[in-house]
């Protein structure tokens, strides 16, 4: 982080725990506010078991809710210009590469994956801060993909986005009341005296001090400016938030009262989460389904239980493996994992077929003559590998390929069609293809 | 491997007992609102082939007390009592001239963004190999490309001699935090301090990092100090546990015992407020309440009463009066904790244990 | 690299072009009658309007302006033949800059024998600032926060708060008159091929001018950037590695704080050699600067466009070169 460069004491002031109103940078000479008060000390039960129901365990899957977006087959690709005099296109950046999924109304999907996978990229088109190459988004039957940018504005109160970086995603030169208030008076919701009553409730709904509307973002704490933009994100009554790693950049304990708060929010006001991060933990408290992104696909999809216990993708299970684990101190040493070789290949020129292929240890020639369809295996269950299979018996034969008409090699056979055409719907049908007895099966 | 280092840093072979070993260290910084006290009273030692795990919030101190022991604190600017003793010689108020002889040789530091920690403007390369010269003037620049080069395929980097070339913005983040490793290492260092190595990194770079930095000490047999927030990698990494809150240790003990059967609340509520990838779904997450502690006006008493859920467990205001001395835990002598509780297993296992890992409450009976 | 400086150059053709252009409107368009000066200097100064309207007529304002500017571009690609009065006409080859409206002498040549004065000043009072100001403020930025660094800080801060030709007009008059120190009582340019030691002594004040007041700019500069840089994890490393305080701030910090010093350099030394108006006149230098601000008192059209041409081709040039110094100094930074 850096720091002032006039200071003359070379510390890092969030090193030493100091915020703004310690090391001097705003004059606070009223006494009667406290200013470093907190609404939560203040208010915070000191009793362990009022504290623990404020807790929350695991949000739980709600199997009736109905999508309140339907994203099919996404499309976002960068394009590449050459250097020179003239600028020509020589490749695109394949960012995300025909995305599906569904979020269900008042629940969450969590997407994770590592750098370069592409969600923070899905993210943004949901919000649509970049509109998409290709694809639909059905939100209340309109597709956010096609609309115009004054079509958009008013579905823009419908989904709204919380940011990583606390520290640089809240203007600096505004106050709390300005950040927090400003959509209010850009859409022309309430008349302009009533917002400051509107921007005090969303402050005290998010753990906030409603009196300290006036003071400027860099006053607040990391943790506490993550609540000024997540109030923010609420000023509008939003159904969809998509939150891109709203907690990695705060501090451990702090991370935790974030994530209740949003459980809290859920429950409270309804609203669905597109949850984008990339530590696995979080993800798997909040998100009662998860889809897993690599290089631009997603991998594999579904709930909770099913993904984090019972993965069949052979990235989801490397991902799994690798996450340092807690209890292994009862065991002593590290776990056994599942290293992958090489690096994450270039989203520019991907490899053909299923693009995981490099760098899997199951891959064989059909790997890379054919993409693997997402294909849904359970419930709610999709994956996208030909060799799909729990840890440790992964298949010795490709299982798709009487679905899509190949031998095993991936060579097309002749006179054969494909058997299942609709295999990347974006929700669950309700019959499905079981992998053990190869063929479909269902309720 | 041949260690070469210069007579005036310690042998790691002429030491008795532990090689680094901190007593009653406290730093302070004088501000114009008067004098920051970023850690006070902390003692602790780490032995070769042995790993340290420190773990804290922003305002613990861990950052702060690993820069004293490398001396990297500016004299003009702050204050530091108390002994540091690297292989026997002593840090505090050792004169610079001398602190650099030790200082990227006999003990060396990794830092959490590579990318802001490499000079954006010189080859890594040259990075490299002018760690190597400076503490072997002996050596010519040949031998120092030689060694840069070396040392980029020890941690892992293909074709090194091509990327000796590069600059760091050329690599990826986890190639990156690989020369940094590779830097910190390049001079055989009997201690080395990884501050939060891992936690920009993606996780599957994160573990073979991790794996990196495990078979690098098993080969050099250095002491190794891990500062994270992240207990998994103490889980993973740390043979003994220190626990940091507003400056001081909190809690000291085995990795099993901090992470199994610890005694301290804020090492409760770290592990509450930390979601678990194979945590029981019923297995709550109960934040700790409140902000880290400002360290210009500390909390009187015990530092961490205003955020205790179980300060009503102590009679009178013991908590909001009388700072708590290290004491031993229940089960080991060596175990520490900074807690007036009496009684503080039989709370774990009794409230806290059923409330975040209802799964674990029959093992642990 | 080499598309990029393509691409650049010719769109300061363009400027050029807009440049010499908005000149032109100004005299055809502008509040004065751009034939009297030459008018009057021709009758000393017994212009009838009848003279003058001879004089209009060759001169061309009579004609509209595109022709003219087309006139004027031809005769810079391949010269043409100018006529003032009734009878005298002038060849004048390519580059054709025109012919002074006020000396009748060719502009371009004249532009030659005073630009060796400006360079001389520019170049010489540069290095004495950078020479000056960088190593200072390198020294400031490392005892930051002690009494000498603040007592250079605000000291600086009150000398370069003086106007600049305040400052020089007061430099000449301690050091010229007052203390009639002998080194620099002679000041003005007298040509480094014939007497180099003179060359010296006439441009000491000048560069002891700009050197002094540059060096407030550029102590500053240095001082913030190199604050800044010192502050950078990468320097901790540095540190860390067990490298000498020199070499840290001198090897490590330099690098990285020279970069921005040096751009806004590259752009104001630019500035420089465009001629300084204020040095120049005050010190009695006959160079780009001082010639222009005559130009202009006196509506010497040819000079007055040529003296813009130069000054904004001399801008445009330092810019281009400014953005490929700084690509080769920062590895990171690709032209495009």
């Amino acid at each position: 982080m850096s720091q002032d460069p006039n200071a003359k004491v070379g510390v890092d002031s969030s090193e030493i725990g100091a915020n703004a109103a310690e090391t001097g940078e705003r004059d606070l000479s009223h006494r009667d506010t406290d200013v470093v008060d907190d609404h939560e000390t203040v208010h915070a039960p000191l009793d362990f078991h009022e504290l623990a129901e404020q807790g929350h365990a695991a949000t739980e899957l709600d199997l009736e809710a109905e999508p309140i977006i339907t994203v099919d087959n996404l499309k976002m690709y960068f394009p590449v210009k050459s250097s020179g005099l003239v600028r020509r296109t020589v490749g695109h950046v394949q960012a995300v590469d025909g995305v599906s999924f569904e979020v269900p109304r008042g629940g969450s999907l969590g997407l994770v994956g590592e750098s370069g996978c592409g969600k923070s990229t899905t993210g943004r088109l949901i919000t649509r801060l970049y509109k998409p190459t290709g694809g639909s988004m059905m939100f209340d039957g309109k597709d956010l993909a096609k609309l115009s940018s004054s079509q958009m504005r008013p579905l823009r109160r419908d989904v709204q986005m919380i940011f990583q970086d606390p520290y640089t995603s809240l203007n600096p030169r505004h106050t709390v009341g300005q950040i927090v208030g400003s959509p209010l008076a850009v859409h022309n919701i309430v008349p302009k005296n009533k917002i400051l009553p509107r921007v005090q409730e969303l402050l005290e709904v998010v753990g906030l001090n409603p009196e300290h509307y006036n003071r400027y973002p860099n006053e607040f704490s990391g943790g506490q400016r993550q609540r000024i933009g997540i109030a923010r994100a609420l000023t509008l009554n939003p159904r969809l938030l998509v939150a891109d790693e709203p907690v990695s950049a705060l501090d451990v304990s702090i991370q935790a009262q974030v994530v209740n708060l949003l459980q809290d929010l859920q429950r409270e006001f309804d609203i669905a989460f597109l949850f984008i991060a990339h530590d696995l933990a979080v993800v798997r408290h909040f998100c009662p389904e998860v889809a897993v992104m690599y290089l631009g696909k997603i991998v594999e999809i579904g709930d909770r239980d099913t993904i984090y216990g019972h993965a069949h993708h052979p990235y989801t299970q490397a991902l799994l493996s690798a996450v340092p684990d807690v209890k292994q101190a009862a065991v002593g040493g590290r776990r056994e994992r599942i290293r992958l070789e090489g690096d994450v290949p270039s989203p520019i020129n991907p490899p053909s077929g299923c693009r995981f292929r490099t760098r899997c240890q199951f891959a064989q020639e059909i790997c890379a003559k054919v993409e693997p369809p997402l294909l849904q295996i359970g419930k709610r269950h999709k994956v996208a590998c030909h060799f799909a299979g729990e840890l440790g018996s992964h298949p010795a034969t490709p299982v798709t390929t009487d679905l899509l008409a190949v031998d095993d090699q991936g060579t097309p056979v002749p006179g054969a069609t494909p058997t299942n055409e609709q295999l990347t719907i974006p929700g669950y049908e309700k019959t499905w293809y079981d992998l053990k007895s190869r063929q479909t099966t269902g309720v | 491997m041949t260690i070469t280092s210069p007579s005036s840093a310690p042998s790691p072979t002429d030491v008795d007992g532990p090689y680094l070993q901190v007593e009653d260290l406290t730093v302070s910084f004088p501000t114009e609102d008067g004098p920051v006290q970023a850690v006070k009273g902390l003692s602790y030692s780490v032995e070769l082939g042995k790993t340290l795990g420190i773990v804290g919030e922003s305002g613990s101190g861990k950052s702060v007390s690993s820069m004293a022991v490398m001396g990297l604190h500016d004299e003009k600017s702050s204050d530091i009592t108390g002994s540091i003793r690297v292989g026997g010689t002593e840090i505090v108020g050792l004169p610079d001239s001398r602190m650099r002889k030790l200082r990227g040789n006999s003990m060396a530091m990794i830092f959490q963004d590579a990318l802001a920690a490499l000079h954006p403007f010189y080859r890594v390369g040259d990075q490299l190999a002018e760690a190597y010269t400076m503490h072997h003037p002996k050596a010519s620049k040949r031998d120092g490309r030689r060694k840069a080069i070396e040392m980029l395929d020890r941690v892992g980097i293909p074709q090194p001699d091509r990327r000796v070339d590069d600059f760091a913005h050329q690599f990826s983040g986890g190639m990156r935090q690989r020369v940094m490793i590779a830097m910190g290492l390049i001079n055989d260092p009997s201690l080395l301090i990884a501050d939060e190595p891992t936690t920009a990194l993606d996780v599957t770079v994160q573990a073979q990092i991790l794996d990196l930095l495990q078979d690098l000490q098993r080969e050099f047999n250095s002491a190794v100090i891990i500062i994270t927030h992240d207990l998994g990698v103490i889980a993973e990494m740390a043979d003994e546990v220190l626990v940091m809150y507003a400056g001081r240790c909190v809690e000291f003990g085995t990795t099993k015992e901090i992470l199994t059967s610890p005694e301290m609340p804020y090492s409760w509520g770290l592990l509450s407020s930390i979601p678990e990838v194979g945590a029981s779904t019923d297995a709550r997450l109960i934040p700790i309440p409140g902000n880290p502690p400002s360290l210009l006006k500390p909390p009187s008493g015990c530092s961490f009463h205003p955020r205790c859920a179980h300060r009503d467990k102590v009679p009178g205001d013991l908590c909001f009066t009388e700072l708590p001395g290290l004491t031993p835990a229940s089960n080991r002598a060596g175990h520490l904790k900074r807690c007036h509780l009496s009684n503080p297993q039989e709370i774990y296992r009794t409230e806290v244990l059923p409330e975040i890992a209802p799964d674990l409450v029959e093992e642990t009976r | 690299m080499f598309a990029y400086v393509v691409k650049r150059l010719l769109s300061g053709v363009v400027v050029l072009f807009l440049i010499s252009l908005s000149v032109f409107l100004l005299f055809w368009y502008g509040p004065s009658e751009p034939a009297q000066t030459i008018c009057d200097n021709d009758t000393s100064n017994r212009c009838t309007p009848a003279r003058l309207e001879v004089f209009r007529e060759n001169l061309g304002f009579n004609n509209p302006w595109y022709e003219e500017y087309g006139t004027f571009m031809k005769g810079v690609v391949a010269g043409r033949e100018i006529q003032f009065g009734s009878t005298t006409k002038f060849d004048c080859p390519a580059p054709c800059l025109g012919y002074s409206y006020r000396t009748k002498a060719p502009v371009f040549e004249e532009m030659k024998t005073r630009m060796p004065a400006t360079f001389s000043v520019a170049i010489g009072g540069a290095f004495l600032y950078l020479t000056l100001g960088v190593p200072i403020g390198v020294a400031a930025a490392r005892r930051r926060g002690t009494v000498a660094d603040k007592a250079l800080v605000s000291s600086f801060l009150v000398v370069s708060s003086i106007p600049y030709y305040l400052f020089a007009l007061l430099t000449w008059l301690f050091l010229t008159i007052s203390w009639e120190i002998p080194f620099f009582s002679e000041t003005g340019y007298f040509p480094i091929t014939e007497n180099p030691a003179k060359w010296f002594a006439g441009m000491a004040l000048a560069w002891f001018a700009l050197g002094a007041f540059g060096c407030t700019t550029y102590t500053r500069y240095s001082r913030g950037s190199m604050v800044e840089v010192l502050n950078e994890d990468y320097i901790r490393t540095a540190k860390a590695k067990g490298l000498r305080d020199n070499t840290v701030v001198y090897k490590h910090a330099l690098r990285s704080a020279l970069v921005p010093v040096i751009t806004i350099f590259g752009i104001e030394f630019g500035t420089l050699l465009a001629g300084t108006i204020f040095t120049e006149r005050i010190f009695n230098i006959d160079g780009i600067g001082l010639w222009a601000l005559q130009a202009v008192n006196q509506r010497d059209l040819p000079v007055v466009a040529a003296t813009a041409i130069f000054g904004a081709a001399v801008l445009i040039i330092s810019n281009i070169v400014v953005d490929v110094i700084y690509s080769v100094l920062d590895p990171r930074v690709r032209l495009s």
